[in-house]
C-alpha cells in the first residue's frame, strides 16, 4: 500500500490551528471571559478540590495548588507510565490517579467531569512549549504513531499527512485545512458547541476518511497523540482553545 | 433553487464523502415569515434605516456561532432613550433570534452576542425608541460549510 | 451545575459607563436536530435571562434556538453606586441559574 512521504513540516513553518481561524474567532479564544471552554475549566477547578472516591481523597489533597503542581503536565503528555509499561496521555494520567489514589471510577472520554479535569489540568500549561520525552522507552511508540499518520486508510484511502503535511494552507470545502497541531486540547470547537479531546478530533478526521475509527483510549490512538505532540514540539500550549 | 450550502455538501458527496450526508434540512423560515416576526413587534409601524448599526463578520468560520453586534444612536436619557432590541433572520428554521428590552440606565444601546445561521442569508436588526419610531440595519452574510461535520453525540 | 460567568470591571468611576460581559454553560439544544437514528432531539434552551443592579433590573433578553450553545451576551450599564450585579437564566426543565459580581463605584 502506498505511503504519504510524511515529510515533517520544518520547525520555521509550523503554525497552530489558531493562525488559520478568522479574527472573530481568535478572539473568542483570546479573551477568557468569553472563550466557552473556561466554563470546563471552572468546573475542573472545582473537582479538583472536591473530595471523591473510596479514599475520600480530592487531587488538591496530594496535588495542592495545581497553578504550580500541574505546571507543564499537559505540555510533557503522552508520556511514560511504569504501570502499564507504555505512554499514557492527560486523561488516561488523570483517571489512573483516581482509580489508584482516589479509589473512585474512572471518567469516560468527553464525560463533562474528565473534559473538565483535562481542561483545568491543561491550562496550567499555557504558553509552556510542547514537549515530550523521546527516548529508548517512548520512541518505538511514537514511530508507531508516525505510521499510523502516514498510513494510507479508509474507503478514500487518505493519509492524515495527505492534508496536513503536504496540503496545509489549502481548503476543503470552505475550511482551510491545517497543520493538525495538538497544542490547544482539550478545545471548543463551534462544530461541535462543545469542549472535546483529541481522540474526538482523531475520531472525527478518520470518520471524514470513512476509516473505522479507533475506540476511545484505544493504544493506536495513544501512539497518534504522542507523534503529533512530538510534532508540534516546541509550540505554545493554548489549551482551551477554540477552533471552528 | 439549490442554495450555496445544498451545493456544497453535494460537491462534498461528489468529492468522496468528506462530511455526513445526514445533515437534517427542518423546516426554514422565509422572508415572509420574518416579515410576520417583524409585524408582531412594530404592530405594522414604518421602519426607517439609520441610527442602527448591525455588525456580522461577513465571511465566517461556522454557522454554530457567529458574533454579532448591535449599536444604536441614542442619547440614552430618560426622555430620549432605546427601549429594545430586536435580532430576526431570514432562512434560519425560525425567523427571531433574541430580543433584548434596556432603557436610560444602559448608557449606551448595544447588544453583542454570538448566534446560529443556517445558511448563507440577510440578517436584520430593529430598535424600538421611547418616541415610538423603529429603526433598522441589516447585512448580507455568507455562512460556509465546514468541512468535516460529525453526527449528533448525545 | 451549569456554569456562568458575569463579569465586571473591578473598580468604576460614579457616572461612568462600564460593559457586563456574560456566559453561561448550556447547550440550547435547537428542537430541529436529529439523532443518527432520525429521531427529533426535543428543544431545551433558556428562553430568558434577566440582569440586575442592586435589585434593579437593567437589562432583559429573550432568547431564541438561534442563540448559539453556552450563551454570550455583552451590553453596559451607568455605575450609580457599589453593589452587586447579578444575571439570571431560565429555561425549558426548569433551568435557573444565578450568578452575581461585585462591583465597586469611587
Amino acid at each position: 500500500m502506498a505511503c504519504a512521504t510524511g515529510v515533517e513540516i520544518p520547525a520555521g513553518e509550523r503554525r497552530s490551528g489558531y493562525e488559520f481561524m478568522s479574527r472573530e474567532t481568535r478572539a473568542m479564544q483570546d479573551d477568557d471571559v468569553t472563550n466557552p471552554g473556561m466554563l470546563w475549566v471552572l468546573d475542573g477547578e472545582a473537582l479538583w478540590n472536591r473530595k471523591d472516591g473510596s479514599a475520600v481523597r480530592a487531587c488538591a489533597d496530594c496535588h495542592g495548588d495545581a497553578r504550580a503542581s500541574m505546571k507543564g503536565v499537559a505540555a510533557r503528555h503522552p508520556a511514560w507510565d511504569a504501570a502499564s509499561g507504555r505512554p499514557v496521555n492527560l486523561e488516561q494520567r488523570i483517571n489512573a490517579c483516581r482509580t489508584a489514589r482516589q479509589q473512585a471510577a474512572a471518567l469516560a472520554y468527553e464525560s463533562r467531569d474528565l473534559l473538565a479535569l483535562s481542561a483545568f489540568v491543561a491550562l496550567q500549561s499555557r504558553g509552556m512549549p510542547a514537549a515530550v520525552a523521546i527516548d529508548a522507552r517512548t520512541r518505538p511508540y511514537r514511530d508507531a504513531g508516525r505510521d499510523t499518520f502516514i498510513r494510507r486508510q479508509g474507503q478514500l484511502n487518505l493519509a492524515c499527512a495527505q492534508c496536513h503535511d503536504e496540503r496545509w494552507g489549502k481548503k476543503l470545502a470552505g475550511s482551510a485545512i491545517p497543520q493538525a497541531h495538538p497544542t490547544g486540547y482539550p478545545l471548543y470547537r463551534l462544530e461541535w458547541q462543545s469542549l472535546g479531546s483529541l481522540q474526538r478530533r482523531l475520531r472525527n478526521c478518520m470518520i471524514g476518511m470513512r476509516a473505522e475509527p479507533y475506540a476511545y483510549g484505544a493504544p493506536e490512538f495513544v501512539d497518534l497523540e504522542l507523534y503529533l505532540m512530538w510534532r508540534a514540539r516546541g509550540m505554545p500550549l493554548e489549551a482551551p482553545a477554540v477552533r471552528p | 433553487m439549490t442554495s450555496r450550502r445544498d451545493f456544497l455538501i453535494a460537491a462534498a458527496g461528489a468529492a468522496g464523502g468528506i462530511g455526513l450526508a445526514t445533515v437534517s434540512r427542518p423546516a426554514r423560515a422565509t422572508p415572509a415569515a420574518m416579515q410576520d416576526a417583524i409585524r408582531k413587534v412594530t404592530g405594522g409601524a414604518p421602519l426607517r434605516s439609520g441610527r442602527v448599526k448591525l455588525d456580522v463578520p461577513p465571511l465566517i468560520d461556522n454557522g454554530n456561532s457567529v458574533p454579532l453586534a448591535v449599536a444604536v444612536e441614542s442619547p440614552m436619557t430618560p426622555s430620549d432613550y432605546v427601549k429594545a432590541i430586536h435580532v430576526f433572520t431570514e432562512r434560519n428554521p425560525l425567523p427571531n433570534v433574541v430580543s433584548v428590552h434596556l432603557g436610560p440606565r444602559a448608557g449606551r444601546a448595544r447588544l453583542a452576542t454570538r448566534v446560529r445561521l443556517a445558511d448563507t442569508q440577510t440578517v436584520l436588526a430593529i430598535a424600538e425608541l421611547s418616541d415610538g419610531s423603529y429603526w433598522t440595519d441589516s447585512v448580507q452574510v455568507v455562512v460556509t460549510l465546514s468541512a468535516c461535520l460529525e453526527e449528533v453525540q448525545i | 451545575m451549569a456554569r456562568a460567568v458575569v463579569n465586571v470591571p473591578a473598580k468604576v468611576k460614579r457616572g461612568e459607563i462600564f460593559e457586563i460581559k456574560t456566559l453561561v454553560q448550556h447547550a440550547m439544544e435547537t428542537g430541529f436536530r436529529r439523532t443518527q437514528l432520525g429521531e427529533v432531539i426535543p428543544r431545551d434552551i433558556i428562553r430568558q435571562f434577566v440582569c440586575t443592579y442592586n435589585g434593579v433590573e437593567i437589562y432583559r433578553a429573550e432568547l431564541h434556538p438561534a442563540i448559539s450553545a453556552n450563551p454570550l451576551l455583552t451590553f453596559s450599564t451607568i455605575a450609580t453606586e457599589s453593589g452587586t450585579i447579578a444575571a439570571t437564566w431560565t429555561g425549558d426543565k426548569g433551568f435557573s441559574v444565578t450568578q452575581s459580581a461585585r462591583i465597586s463605584v469611587v
